[in-house]
Parts: structure tokens; sequence; C-alpha cells
């Protein structure tokens, strides 16, 4: 799931650096992702795999990491 | 308990009286001259305003967010730039109240506050970023133990009549634009050159001109929060919140204007009811929308508040409810002030006279710039997309 994730995260994270460059636990928002960019990540990975994130969720620290963006797909059912 | 209710008691009748007595008795020269409102903030100094936020156990007076964003409404009703300095000083220490580590410089400053009763201006926006308070150009940079920066800002309200600085800067020379920090520099600490003058339609005593900021000072004096954080659980909402109870503040006394000249046509003429009347009650339905507005989003901040690590506070139905306050308070407020001057006429458009609401108008008309409302649009209709629950 993690490659997956990454690869919505190349494709809409507008990050500062190469995703692959980054660890998985490494801040998203410190790597310079925007939280313009942050919403449109939220999408895309809404659509990737097939959920809605409840409100509840739909934190910034959520979306901070690939390891929380995973965590928070697990939590909705995703198999990893 | 008691005692704490009686802080609250005491300081919200110290504020009303300073807002009667001071405040608004150099309202208008304040206004005329576009002088910084030192008589306001004299006051507010010789009964502990400037510290009243600090909690208890750093020997504050752990004056309630509630009483103090009322002495906001208290003192917009009288001057709208005293409170507005008010307000702005009040951001910076509930920040630093929120996010101070113990044992830090911060919190030090904090303890130290009810003595040195400081004044805190920001320098949060930078010419060349567009007016987006979430990216810098000036940054943080190491000169052996010691660090500087150099940011040319655009506006920096009191920025001549300030003591101490919290500005937002890159964290390094080579961080991304949106990796923010705040530090806190002392006046001996930083110099402001002005880039220009200072001669606007309103809030003329808030004395926001341009500078170029340059400071030196110690690594310690880098709150280690990131700025993205502080923004998001204090500094944006906090903002939002006390600039409101400011406006609701102006709105509220271009309403009594109103009222009291209406009352006065129908005291010339008992028996009737004077065709102003009817307008006043539909006033009273904008100003009850208006307090209502401002009233519920406290509420709902305090309770995100109050929940674990705050994390109500950055869920999204939390933000797109805090920057509509933002934007509705600061749309309806000038439209009240309007309102206002068509009932009172020309005794409302005149500056001499005690219906006048052109400094009220004016003063109102600030609102939906600081921070532009189309910008918070943007940033809503961008939330609006993966919000579900609004």
């Amino acid at each position: 799931m993690a490659d997956r994730v990454r690869r919505v995260i190349r494709d809409h994270g507008r990050l500062a650096v190469d995703v692959d460059a980054i660890a998985d636990d490494a801040n998203l928002y410190e790597v310079g992702m925007t939280s313009h960019a942050s919403v449109n990540l939220m999408l895309a990975l809404e659509e990737e795999f097939d959920v809605e994130f409840p409100d509840a969720m739909l934190r910034r620290n959520v979306f901070e990491s690939i390891t929380a963006i995973s965590g928070a797909l697990t939590s909705l059912g995703v198999q990893a | 308990m008691i005692v704490e209710v009686d802080r609250d008691a005491a300081f919200r009748a110290a504020i009303r009286t300073l807002a009667t007595d001071i405040a608004g008795i150099h309202a208008d020269s304040v206004d005329r001259e576009a002088r910084f409102p030192i008589e306001s903030v004299d006051g507010l100094r010789a009964i502990g305003g400037l510290s009243a936020f600090v909690p208890t156990e750093l020997g504050g007076d752990g004056v309630a967010f509630a009483t103090i964003a009322d002495a906001a409404f208290e003192l917009g009703r009288r001057c709208a730039a005293s409170a507005m300095v008010f307000a702005m000083h009040q951001i910076q220490v509930a920040t630093l109240v929120r996010h101070a580590q113990p044992g830090s410089s911060f919190e030090q400053y904090l303890r130290d506050l009810p003595r040195t009763q400081r004044l805190i201006a920001s320098v949060t926006s930078e010419i060349g970023t567009g007016g987006d308070l979430g990216r810098s150009i000036a940054a943080v940079t190491e000169v052996g133990p010691r660090r500087s920066f150099e940011k040319q800002a655009p506006t920096v309200s009191y920025g001549a009549h300030a003591d101490d600085f919290l500005t937002t800067l890159r964290r390094s020379p080579d961080a991304e634009p949106g990796d923010q920090v705040v530090a806190l520099t002392s006046r001996d600490q930083t110099s402001l050159e002005p880039l220009g003058s200072w001669d606007p339609l309103g809030m003329r005593g808030t004395c926001s001109p341009g500078f170029k900021v340059r400071a030196a000072f110690d690594p310690d004096q880098v709150l280690p929060t990131p700025f993205s954080t502080v923004a998001a659980e204090s500094m944006v909402p906090i903002s939002h919140l006390l600039w409101s109870h400011v406006w609701l503040g102006i709105a509220t006394d271009a309403f009594d204007r109103a009222r009291a000249f209406v009352r006065g046509q129908a005291r010339q003429r008992p028996g009737e009811v004077p065709p102003t009347a009817a307008r006043l009650s539909h006033l009273m339905s904008s100003l009850a929308l208006l307090r209502a507005e401002v009233h519920s989003e406290l509420a709902s901040f305090l309770a995100a508040s109050a929940t674990p690590d705050r994390e109500q506070l950055s869920t999204m139905a939390q933000i797109l409810r805090n920057n509509n306050l933002k934007i509705a308070a600061s749309e309806q407020t000038p439209r009240i002030c309007l309102d206002a001057l068509e009932i009172c006429g020309i005794a409302g458009y005149r500056n001499d006279s005690p219906f006048s609401v052109g400094r009220h108008l004016r003063d109102a008309l600030s609102g939906p710039l600081m921070v532009a409302n189309e910008r918070i649009h943007q940033t809503n209709a961008s939330l609006l997309l993966v919000a579900k629950d609004v």
C-alpha cells in the first residue's frame, strides 16, 4: 500500500523533493506540501483507494506522512 | 473557582471603565491625527491588561479567553484602533501561552510579562509572498552562535510603538517557503527602517506602515513548534475571533448611535413612530445575526480547544467555520455601519455630531482586507471539495 500512496503523492503532493528520497515517516509538510496540495492529495487518495475519509480524519496530521496516510487507509478497511 | 470568576469580573469592569473614560475620549483625536492610542495602551498597562491572559501557574491573572474576547468587543465600541492593538497583542500572547514549552525562554517571557507589560507586534506579512502568511522569504540565518534575519514587511501594526516582535521566517536559508518558524525579538535586538508613510482610510491609530525589519538574537528565541501548527491551532483562529469581536464592537456602537438618533426624533413628536424606527428594527436584525455568528464561533473554538491535543481544532469543519466567521463578520460590519449612516442622515455623516458614524464605517472597511476575504474564499473552496460535515 505504501507504494500506491507514494505514487499518489508523486502525482498530487507537489513536494519540493523526490518522493522516493523520503522515509515513510518523513513529514510531508516539511518537504514542501502546501495545504492546497494536501486537499488534492486527499481527493486523489479517495479516488485511488475508493474510500471516503470521514470528517474526523480530515486533519492535518492524518496526512503528514506516508505512514500516517497508510494507517488512515487501513482503518477505513483498505487491505495492505 | 470563585477567585477565577472574580478575576474575570474585575478585568471586565476595569476594561469597561478604560474603554469609556480613556479610549472613547481620545478616539476622535487618534483617528484624526492617525496617531498611536498611547492613552489606551498606558491604561491597559496600568490594569495589567497586556498580561491578563498569562495563566496563574506562570504568575499571571489567568483571565479566560472569552473574557479577552469580550474586552476586544468593549474597546471596539469606543475606539476601534485601541481595540485592534489590544486584539493583536493578545493574539501574540495567546500564541505563546499555547505553544511555549516548559522551561523555555518563552515561558520565562510570559512569567515576566505581568511585571514588564511589554507590547508585542507581529511581523507576519512579507513583500513578495502575495499575501500568503504560510510562506516566507526571510530566513533564520546562523551568524556564529547567534541568529539573524532581514525581512521586508508591507505592514507592521504599531511597529514603531511595540516592545517586542513576533516574526515569521523560514527555518533556515535552505528551507522551503512553507517550512516556517516564529522568532520573538526585543526592540533592542531589532531595527525597523520605515518603508513609507501612514495615512489610511480607517484604523488610523493602529499605525501600520511597512518596515524593513532586521534582528540579531539567540537561537532559543525561535519557537521550536513549526509555524504551520502554531498558525492552525492558535494564530489564525484566534485572529479571526478577536478581530471579529472588535468589529462587533464597531457595529454595536454604530447601532447605538442610530438608536439614540431615532429616539431623539421620537421625543420631538411624542405619539408618532418616526419612519426611521422601522429601519432601526431592520438594523437590529442585522446586528443580531452578526452577534450570533461571533458568539457561536467563540463557543465552537473553546469546545474544540478543550479536546485532547486540540485535535478538533484542525478538522476541516472547524477551519471552514472559523474562516467563515472572518468573512461573514468583516462583510456584515461595514453594512451595519452604512445602514446606521442612512438612519442618522446628515447627523451621521458629520464628523462633529454625537451621531457620527463616519469613523465606524472607515474603520470597518479594513476588515475585508485584513487577509483578503477572496483569499479565504479560495481556501474554503478547496476545503469544501473534501469536507463532508460542515
